[in-house]
């Protein structure tokens, strides 16, 4: 078969399943097809002989009972994997290699995947648009020069210029959804505590969730199956009932609250959203859901809340990138002096701009002010969810407030950059699930994402309604493989 | 006694100022493995033998609460008579050190687990109650070794993460005494409850010391300064001595004392500045978001305070009750569990005044000589119940009983075969006495004599002399009847 690595998970599960085709076939091909999309860049590290010798063996003594047989997967580049370099797309972890297996990876090799490489992503996951990276910048599918999102934008790449059948990242304020529509895939952030965030580098610890990015719903239905699980090693693991996301999937909707929150509609947001969220509302009420106009009150302040306690986290979180046990060492003079050298050669500007915010709003004297206030909002953030779910299921928005923008345009304006996240954060806050979908295109071709949030633990509702929406949808992404000479 | 005069003061022309002293102790938890990890707590293990990658805080990892040592906190806030809060959390201290792996303590802030208790205190002139603020749980950082290499510190992450209690008193404390008492007490209802075995050598327990002075009489505070992690209570002592009268020469000279951080110097006896109020750390402490705040169920607790075992106070009140000892023997014996367990066990067959006064006396003497513990004892509780009972029932006299028990220190042996084996049962026999006697006043005609016509001072010198003929073994009170009738 030719066209391996145009199909989808679930084809190429079956496929394997059906021993039409082997997972070395299923490996070569994207390997072949990776090792061509170079320009691309969405690789930081390239485990493709490793991966194809893995594909080898599982043949010999196939175990098609698994979830995942043979399936070559890579992954953002903030899971740790045990014997392969692990940089959080950092110079100051440029030569770090685990020797420990995050839960979210461990679980996906347990149902039988196969690591194909390490995908490039923004500086510890502080970034919209992956040129954060001190790997460089990666390439969009979609045109030339355009960034694929972030911070999960190697994964986005990957996916949608199908370097790996489907993917996982991970999302603080909108890392997998925006990429996700900025490329036109499918991207899950679960609620918060579904999947462990253990051997994950951290970047804001209330906030960071690991999830699927898929071509499509199903795939990622299975794929949040897989990495979804109650983990002792992660003390904000939840203990809760998972569904079989893929198995209870249904198209059948119909009677679904469905909310509108009018404080979404942003001042100074492009007609061609206006008009693709309007659309979403067709789609949803041709499903048989009903649309209910709602209020999320707070959600003004959600971004500049957003930008206190992820900062304070991190600021703490990458308190750790000291020069002493691991990773990069500038010599210094002295203790301190070694620890500001290594620091300021070995984070890029973007994480250090956070450190400094992180830093001052929990300083004494700003802490009140800053980060206690800041809980605060974000309490009144959760209850406006809370209130809305007493009368709707879920919540249908736009993913972000533009399409993809081209490599450099706002690097040197980090509050344009910051409001990508303005539709996603909130979510994050409430520590709520939310997923992306693909619907459609902006005049110059680009792909377009709505987002669904659903009430914490509903899975399985979200990802029905996502299902139901694709199917009306019908999304076809427009990539020409320009970069393959 | 007057209170006064165990008042500490230190005097200057016509000043008198008082000492005002806090305590903030930090004890090690008993406990396999670390607060955060399972790593083991073993001391004296080869330098970063125990170090799990949650210790070296390897990117990704996180840190999941040890219920053992949660438990051990609770006991011993149950010990301190403290309030227990349900809810409690843990906190970020971000510092950067090379011994501390993660950039970060995590501690215990705004809300401990601990609230308000009292230790009681036995002084010389009464019971003093010291308040208890609070106890935390935190962790322990790694050491940093500078005197390997000239250029290079090296850091030994085996304490990374080992769980630290930390018990902050009030300012309640007056004089390097009472410092004693209280950390001793404190030590005391640590190790009967089995959450911090004391040991001052192996860094279990060291303390942050907070001095300030005070004219007498007078009721506000003054500024104080914190000597840091001073590792013995005898340190303790002469820090807050030479600090006391540092601050009251900087007064009585007309200067203000700064609040600072200060390092106590044993080899040259002060202390010095470490760093001032202005250069003090800006913690950015905020709420741990890697833990979910720790709560507790009533039922928890109230299952915990089941296993409390009796504790030095309660223990105390009992043995004065029931067994009629002095208050001072009773505050000797239960200063430890192992002491009071020993003469629990010594007393279970035999005579508890005698029992007492051979423990508090000759035992601790001997103990004391060969620096030995009292778990370390050559002579077992059983054997010193024996030899009390030799006593009692007339088989031996209490001077012999030294001689058998000086025997029994050599090795723990059986106090009957002692006096069997060296021949030092006590003669009771009324007829081998009488011929003693009798061969005695027959050797001292002379002196009978004088006795028999008034002088009855020498009626002792029958008794030693019959004492002496017999190698101490008669019975000194037959020999008194004896003699009386003989003469």
């Amino acid at each position: 078969m030719s066209d391996i690595t145009k199909q989808s998970l679930s084809e190429l599960i079956k496929n394997i399943k059906d021993k039409k085709l082997s997972s070395t076939e299923v490996t070569k091909a994207f390997v072949e097809r990776s090792e061509k999309s170079k320009e691309l860049n969405a690789y930081v590290t390239e485990d493709f002989s490793a991966a194809i010798d893995k594909a080898k063996k599982f043949d010999e003594n196939p175990n098609l009972d698994l979830k995942l047989p043979g399936i070559p997967m890579a992954v953002k580049d903030l899971f740790c994997t045990k014997n392969v370099k692990t940089t959080a797309g950092s110079k100051i972890l440029n030569n770090f290699t685990p020797t420990y297996e995050s839960t979210v990876t461990q679980n996906i090799w347990n149902e039988g995947a196969i690591l194909l490489g390490k995908l490039n992503c923004d500086e510890f996951a502080m970034g919209s648009s992956n040129e954060t990276s001190f790997f460089g910048c990666v390439q969009n599918p979609i045109d030339k020069d355009l960034v694929p999102g972030g911070s999960s934008g190697g994964s986005s790449s990957a996916v949608a210029a199908q370097l790996t059948p489907i993917t996982i990242g991970t999302d603080t304020g909108g890392s997998i959804r925006q990429p996700a529509s900025f490329t036109g895939i499918v991207g899950l952030k679960p609620t918060y505590g579904s999947c462990s965030r253990y051997g994950i580098v951290a970047f804001a610890s209330s906030l960071d969730q690991a999830g699927p990015m898929a071509q499509n719903v199903r795939d990622c239905a299975l794929l949040h199956e897989v990495i979804s699980s109650y983990d002792e090693k992660d003390s904000t693991s939840i203990d809760f009932k998972r569904n079989n996301y893929v198995k209870e999937l249904t198209n059948n909707i119909k009677g679904k609250k469905i909310g509108i929150p009018k404080e979404y509609r942003v001042n100074g947001m492009p007609k061609e959203i206006e008009d693709l969220w309007k659309k979403g509302i067709d789609y949803v009420k041709d499903c048989g859901a009903e649309i209910i106009d709602i209020s999320l009150p707070h959600t003004n302040y959600a971004l500049p809340t957003y930008y206190i306690v992820a900062p304070a986290e991190a600021s703490s979180n990458l308190a750790r990138y000291d020069g002493v046990k691991y990773g990069f060492r500038a010599d210094g003079e002295n203790l301190i002096d070694m620890y500001e050298k290594t620091r300021s050669e070995g984070f890029g500007a973007e994480v250090q701009r956070r450190i400094m915010i992180g830093t001052y709003v929990l300083s004494s004297g700003y802490y009140d002010a800053y980060y206690l206030k800041a809980q605060k909002v974000r309490k009144l953030i959760k209850n406006d969810f809370d209130e809305a779910y007493k009368k709707v299921d879920a919540i249908l928005t736009p993913s972000t407030p533009s399409s993809a923008f081209k490599i450099g345009e706002k690097t040197n304006d980090p509050v344009s950059m910051y409001l990508n996240d303005i539709f996603t954060v909130p979510v994050n806050l409430a520590g709520l699930p939310g997923i992306s979908i693909p619907a459609g295109h902006d005049a110059k071709g680009y792909p377009l994402g709505l987002q669904i949030i659903g009430k914490a633990f509903d899975e399985q509702n979200l990802l029905n309604i996502a299902y139901a929406m694709e199917e009306k949808i019908n999304f076809k992404n427009k990539i020409t493989d320009w970069w393959i000479k | 006694m007057s209170k006064d005069k165990s008042e500490y003061l230190i005097n200057r022309k016509d000043n008198q100022y008082e000492v005002v002293i806090g305590l903030e102790v930090h004890a090690q938890v008993t406990s396999e493995s670390k607060l955060f990890s399972t790593s083991s707590t073993k001391f004296g293990a080869e330098p970063n033998t125990q170090v799990s990658l949650v210790d070296a805080a390897l990117p990704g990892m996180l840190p999941v609460i040890n219920e053992y040592c949660v438990k051990q906190a609770i006991k011993t806030g149950i010990g301190l008579k403290a309030k227990i809060n349900k809810r409690s959390v843990f906190d970020r201290k971000n510092y950067f050190y090379a011994d501390l792996p993660q950039g970060y303590q995590i501690s215990q802030f705004k809300d401990p687990i601990v609230g308000e208790g009292k230790v009681i205190l036995d002084m010389p002139d009464g019971q003093k109650e010291v308040g208890i603020e609070r106890l935390h749980l935190e962790q322990d950082a790694g050491k940093s070794i500078h005197d390997l290499d000239p250029k290079y510190t090296f850091v030994d992450l085996n304490r990374s993460g080992v769980a630290l209690m930390e018990i902050v008193s009030k300012p309640d404390l007056r004089s390097p005494d009472e410092v004693n008492a209280y950390v001793k007490k404190l030590r005391s209802i640590m190790r009967y409850l089995g959450t911090c075995d004391g040991n001052m050598q192996e860094g279990s327990l060291r303390a942050d010391v907070n001095v300030s002075v005070r004219k007498k009489g007078s009721k506000e505070f003054g500024t104080r300064c914190e000597i840091k992690n001073v590792n013995s209570i005898k340190f303790m002592q002469m820090a807050i001595e030479y600090e006391a009268n540092r601050q009251v020469d900087l007064i009585e000279d007309g200067q203000s004392i700064d609040q600072e951080t200060r390092l106590f110097d044993t080899k040259k006896n002060e202390t010095r500045s470490m760093r001032s109020k202005e250069d003090a750390h800006d913690y950015r402490y905020f709420p741990d978001p890697d833990l979910l705040p720790l709560e507790v169920s009533e039922d928890f607790i109230e299952k915990l305070k089941l296993e409390i075992p009796e504790l030095p106070d309660e223990k105390k009140k009992r043995f004065i009750e029931k067994f009629k000892l002095s208050p001072y023997e009773a505050t000797i014996l239960v200063s430890d569990n192992e002491t009071s367990n020993y003469f629990e066990n010594v007393i279970k067959k035999s005579d508890v005044k005698l029992a007492t006064n051979w423990i508090i006396g000759e035992l601790f003497a001997a103990l004391n000589e060969k620096n030995l513990e009292i778990t370390e004892s050559p002579i077992s509780a059983g054997n010193l119940s024996k030899l009390i009972n030799l006593i009692k029932d007339g088989t031996i006299s209490g001077k012999i009983a030294k001689t058998v028990f000086e025997h029994m220190m050599e090795g723990d042996k059986d106090p009957k075969k002692i006096v069997e084996e060296k021949g030092l049962k006590q003669e009771s026999d009324p007829k081998a006495l009488e011929a003693l006697i009798d061969k005695v006043i027959d050797d001292n005609r002379e002196k009978a004599t004088e006795y028999k016509s008034g002088k009855v001072k020498l009626f002792g010198f029958f008794v030693g002399q019959v004492m002496k003929v017999s190698a101490g073994k008669a019975n000194p009170q037959l020999v008194n009847e004896i003699l009386k009738k003989k003469l």
